[in-house]
């Protein structure tokens, strides 16, 4: 069993004690508890179940690399599932349960899929969808969802706040390590800014576990010492439980910082990613130790060696009373060492090796360990816990010579460099084969823009294991500078093993787990190198290694050697899968950072927005802006709401809020001529105080904005845009000034929010302007399509005489710092005429019974003027305009376009939105053919039907004619092809 | 005046650090090639500042003039004078080509106070505050909008556009929340 040691624990309180419960078991740990140590101290090495054949799995490891040992933590708005237990802090009240299982941990139904694993073999997911054709939806997907999978999706608001913050600096140092300590100091001492980071909560790496010394001092005390150095340069910044996730051009580097995973609910920001522009990244992030593969792998006290001594140095806790070890290198016997040293059993250590001579092994036969070379394990025994291992010889098949009772195996296969940082923006790496392993290519670095290293490694990273030159290298990497000494234990070569034993028959692979979290075996990787898999990049996709949560940290290399052996190709010709962002997972919310709730989105308001929702507003995003869609009174519904408002306003007097229209001031000794490019017809020979509607194309003729221009003085216009489309438009006009025309003289300016605009719109508008008084808003002093500026009822004003009702209209523009002051004043003085405001749907209804098209609506991207009848706004005079040319091409010119007609129900009922009309026949891909199709529909309270106004082939030369229109229901309706002004077709009403 | 409101009717927010909407402030974007003749007189008797060099803003007073863009400046004067300060351009830049306009009331303004401000202006905006000289403007974002600030008398000064005042805000609000401080 796994306890708690009585004495010993370097990162342990033993005072500080912390209760937490599993699975709803209330349990004990101490500070400085790892939630992994917790739960080993407390016996609990089943901890969940795998992901496809429903195995029981423990720990492995201690650090990020974790595969198995993954829960769902917290509760309510603090769920969150697949928490590694190994990189949890202990604190005091955390609460986590196991995953993947039905119904318990200790007994999970879905284990009958490890029976049937050998009808579930590598690919066997896409096999599914072949044959036979209809048992994926009906057999296999059902019961794939239902079996597979880890934590549970959270169903609550996340409780936690997250926030991003900006970082810079000369040398960013990833990894505290005895590698990133010396890198950091170095480049301190070079007065370079240097950040630091460390993913845990704890400096000094494993150089505190091995029993390294530095500068003849235990390495605890080197670190301790160079921390506090560290601590003292101002331009040092030192970050624990900050992760760097990833590294992108230009030094970039994405951190994920847990401020306060282990304080929950202290009002802290849970995480913060850091995005971090570096001058230099050095990437000091170690390595990570690499399994063996022999049969029973996976089962529950199979442990990396490294981890083993990891629980019992840092934490004080056994993983077993009886621990083999298994090996192909020397330095696992610092686990069997450190075992005995803290009076813990070690039957035996079986090395894959045939003769062993070194330090640590002469060290371990003198404490009286049993050393045996040239063998390895033929099988891992046991159920949900190991019991005993049979040994074979390494050499053979996997006969069994001897079977040894033990509670735990600790197991290395070597050391792989964490080379994630180095990778991802494209450093080489090259295959180390003393050490078996892929380590940098230190010629063919990650390079910046000048050529230089983007990412340096130091230390484990680069592939050194030996301390004296880890600490060499990190100065080196920091620009060069003092290294201290450092001793530790020599080592002998390490043997490459693959496969434990060599000779391993199928049914000994068939129980090789490769990658634990996605349940891959040797047998798996060997059966898709027989079907024709010969890519890395294929194989992980076809048997899914290194895809799960863990990336295949322990699984890629072991993963790729076969593959290699199975293809008879040297493991560096098979290379590695692509290295990708993030190193460990991050956290949606830290991702999203601030960006939630309130603040999710820029929401745009405008100076009227207060009254706006205190007045019952219904709200709709234009844009990024909120608009009122209508105004609801009591018992109304929207559609009562619109149909009141539109009558209103043809009757009396309606009020709207126009202050998101797009106003771009464009002034100059060219701007005439730069209109007369931009719009389709001719501006620059308007009238200073008149008003022209304009249409502006995109270079290949399709209509992209409209509204109205004002021409202010000689040499400067006013430009009102769609409210979508002011941004888009300034965009488009500096484009063309900056990029083309560069040598015209015109200035732009976006004064889209400088101005509340409120558009006074009805029979009685004039008489409200009239009463609250100050300039003559009469038809002859202000004209229809004319503007002029003055003052009402003590505001300075524009007013504009434009119309998008067919109403006598008045759109009237204050600076918006008075906006919604003019619109209080607007609605008193209109009190007595019956004023009301009106919403973007009543403004929609309005136009659309005047047949004005809206873009967005008449418009999709694929609609050109002319298709709209508005040729009248197209210059035939002029030499060019934007999009002119586009218009002249074959397909666009084409007769045969379906153009802008109005449609009315013969029952007078309302078109369906979307609606199309159906042609007779097939096309060539046996859909229905179509001669038109609904932009816009509407029911119209002025004329009591419904009223649509649609492109249709033919167009206007097919008024009388009716056609059928679909119902979403697939069913028919008829309508009438007619005119699209159905109200006030002469245009009386709005120029009274 | 009393019917001038700004966008938040000054609006205030605490924690780490302070943050207060002020104005309305009077503010002019001008357009203007910088070798314009009789540019740098325009601006001085507009503001009392001088022509602002690259990236830069001048002070004068409560007036200020700051670099924008090659080709453009901001100028600030009290919302009351804006008239008369376009009034001056106009004359003194009569027969040149550029344009200024009044944008006071499109925008909003905010001051952030503290000794960790700039704690705060770290989380929202991708600029490397350290290397921010005395008296150089930066054009950024804020999180998702435009924005520009620049220090001055022991705070910072920030401009947004008027319609995301209420969201600028928010985002201001979020990072000087107590707990957070960066260092």
């Amino acid at each position: 069993m796994s306890t708690r040691l009585s004495k010993g624990g370097r990162l342990i309180d033993r005072t500080a004690a912390c209760e937490f419960t599993f699975n709803g078991k209330r349990l004990k740990g101490y500070k400085g508890d790892t939630l992994a140590a917790a739960l080993l101290a407390n016996d609990q090495m089943l901890l969940g179940r795998s992901f496809k054949y429903h195995r029981p799995r423990g720990l492995v490891a201690s650090g990020a690399e974790e595969p198995n040992a993954l829960v769902n933590m917290g509760e309510g708005g603090r769920f969150e599932p697949n928490q590694r237990v190994t990189t949890t802090e202990l604190f005091d009240g955390l609460t986590c349960t196991s995953q993947n299982h039905w119904p318990s941990l200790e007994f999970d139904v879905g284990v009958v899929n490890n029976y049937a694993a050998r009808f579930l073999p590598a690919g066997f997911y896409y096999k599914t969808f072949i044959h036979p054709r209809f048992a994926w939806k009906h057999v296999f997907e059902p019961i794939v969802r239902q079996s597979a999978g880890l934590g549970k999706v959270p169903k609550e608001r996340d409780a936690d706040r997250y926030e991003q913050a900006y970082g810079f600096c000369d040398v960013l140092v990833v990894g505290g390590g005895i590698a990133g300590l010396q890198a950091a100091l170095t480049a301190g001492r070079a007065g370079k800014k240097v950040w630091l980071l460390e993913q845990t909560a704890h400096w000094g790496g494993r150089a505190v576990v091995d029993g390294v010394e530095i500068d003849g001092q235990p390495a605890e005390v080197w670190v301790k010492t160079a921390l506090q150095a560290l601590e003292r340069m101002e331009n040092v910044t030192l970050r624990a439980r900050c992760m760097a996730a990833g590294s992108y051009d230009h030094g970039y580097v994405l951190c994920d910082e847990k401020v306060a995973d282990h304080t929950p609910g202290d009002g802290r920001p849970r995480h913060r990613l850091w995005r971090l522009r570096a001058g230099q990244v050095i990437a000091a992030t170690g390595a990570i130790e690499r399994p063996l593969s022999f049969a029973g792998t996976d089962l529950p006290g199979v442990m990396l060696a490294a981890a083993v001594r990891d629980y019992v140095i840092n934490w004080a806790v056994a993983p077993g009373d009886r621990t083999v070890v298994v090996t192909n290198n020397d330095d696992a016997y610092r686990t069997a060492i450190a075992l005995k040293e803290a009076g813990l059993e070690v039957p035996v250590i079986l090395d894959a090796r045939a003769s062993v001579t070194g330090d640590l092994p002469a060290k371990a036969r003198a404490m009286g360990i049993r050393v045996e070379t040239g063998k390895g394990i033929a099988k891992v025994k046991g159920g949900k816990r190991v019991t005993s291992v049979a040994i074979c010889a390494q050499a053979g098949q996997g006969a069994v010579l001897e079977e040894i009772a033990c509670d735990a195996v600790a197991m290395s296969g070597g050391w792989s460099p964490v080379v994630h940082l180095w990778s991802h923006c494209g450093g080489k790496l090259k295959w180390d084969e003393a050490r078996a392993q892929f380590a940098p290519d230190k010629a063919r670095p990650p390079i910046n823009h000048d050529g230089s290293a983007m990412v340096l490694t130091a230390g484990a990273a680069s592939g050194l294991l030996r301390s004296a030159d880890v600490l060499a290298d990190a100065t080196e990497a920091a620009g060069g500078g003092a290294t201290p000494e450092a001793a530790d234990a020599s080592e002998g070569a390490m043997l490459p093993v693959w496969v434990m034993p060599q000779g391993a028959p199928v049914q000994l692979r068939a129980k090789m787990w490769l990658d634990f979290q996605n349940d891959v075996k040797v047998s798996d990787v060997q059966l898709a190198a027989r079907e024709g898999y010969t890519s890395v990049e294929h194989t992980k996709r076809y048997t899914t290694l290194g895809m799960a949560t863990d990336q295949g940290k322990l699984s890629n290399i072991n993963g790729l050697a076969i593959l290699a052996d199975s293809l008879s190709a040297p493991v560096p010709q098979v290379g590695t899968t692509t290295f990708r962002p993030p190193y460990t997972p991050v956290t949606i919310g830290a991702l999203a950072g601030e960006a939630r709730g309130e603040i999710f989105q820029p929401l745009r308001r405008t100076p009227i927005h207060d009254w706006h929702m205190a007045h019952n507003a219904y709200m709709e995003p234009v844009g990024l802006w909120q608009r009122p869609y209508c105004f609801p009174r009591a018992g109304e519904t929207h559609a009562q709401a619109v149909h009141r408002e539109v009558k209103n306003t043809r009757e009396n007097v309606g009020l709207l809020d126009a202050s998101t229209l797009g106003k771009i001031i464009v002034k100059g000794p060219d701007a005439g001529k730069f209109l007369d490019m931009l719009y389709t017809n001719v501006m620059s020979n308007l009238g200073i105080g008149k008003c022209r509607y304009g249409l502006m194309c995109n270079e290949q003729g399709f209509l992209s904005d409209d509204g109205v221009v004002a021409r202010i003085d000689e040499d400067t216009w006013l430009c009102h845009t769609t409210s979508g489309g002011a941004d888009r438009i300034h965009g488009w006009m500096e484009d063309w000034l900056q990029c083309e025309w560069w040598d015209w003289q015109v200035y732009t300016a976006n004064v889209t929010e400088q101005y509340a605009q409120i558009a006074v719109v009805g029979p009685k508008a004039r008489r409200v302007l009239e009463k609250l008084g100050g300039m003559d808003v009469s038809k002859e002093a202000l004209p229809f399509m004319q503007w002029a500026d003055g003052v009402l009822g003590g505001f300075r004003v524009r007013a504009y005489r434009i119309s998008f009702s067919g109403e006598l209209s008045y759109e009237i523009a204050v600076p918006a710092s008075e906006g919604r002051a003019f619109w209080d004043a607007l609605l008193a003085a209109g009190a007595e005429f019956g004023m009301m405001p009106y919403g973007t749907e009543g403004l929609h209804v309005l136009r659309a019974e005047k047949g004005f098209i809206m873009i967005g609506d008449e418009t999709d991207g694929t609609v050109i003027p002319q298709d709209l009848n508005l040729g009248w706004a197209i210059s035939k005079k002029k030499a060019d305009y934007l999009g002119k040319r586009g218009q002249e091409r074959p397909y666009l010119a084409n007769p045969d376009r379906w153009k802008l007609v109005g449609l009315e129900t013969l029952d007078g009922s309302v078109i369906p939105d979307g609606s199309i009309a159906p042609a007779p026949g097939l096309n060539a891909n046996g859909q229905r053919n179509t001669q038109g199709r609904v932009t816009s529909t509407y029911f119209s309270p002025t004329l009591g039907k419904g009223i649509a106004m649609g492109l249709v082939k033919g167009g206007l030369s097919r008024v009388g004619e009716v056609i059928e229109m679909t119902r979403l229901d697939g069913s028919t309706l008829q309508a009438k092809i007619v005119d699209p002004v159905f109200y006030d077709k002469e245009g009386e009403k709005q120029n009274v | 005046m009393s019917k001038v409101v700004s966008a938040l009717n000054g609006a205030t927010a605490g924690g780490f650090a302070s943050v207060r909407e002020i104005g309305p402030l009077g503010m002019i974007s001008l357009r203007a090639k910088p070798d314009v003749a009789g540019l740098a007189a325009a601006i001085t008797a507009a503001t009392g500042t001088a022509l602002p060099a690259q990236r830069r803003i001048e002070m004068a007073g409560g007036n200020a003039c700051a670099w924008m863009s090659p080709d453009e400046y901001l100028l600030i004067v009290p919302y009351d004078q804006v008239a008369g300060a376009l009034a001056t351009l106009a004359d003194k830049l009569a027969g040149q080509h550029h344009l200024a306009v009044d944008v006071s009331d499109a925008r909003a303004v905010f001051r952030l106070e503290g000794d960790a401000a700039d704690q705060a202006l770290m989380k929202l905006a991708p600029a490397d505050l350290a290397a921010l000289a005395p008296g150089e403007v930066r054009r950024t974002r804020l999180a998702q909008v435009a924005g520009a600030f620049w220090a001055a008398d022991g705070g910072y000064t920030l401009v947004c556009f008027r319609s995301v005042a209420g969201y600028v805000m928010g985002l201001l609000t979020h990072s000087v929340t107590s707990g957070s401080e960066l260092f």
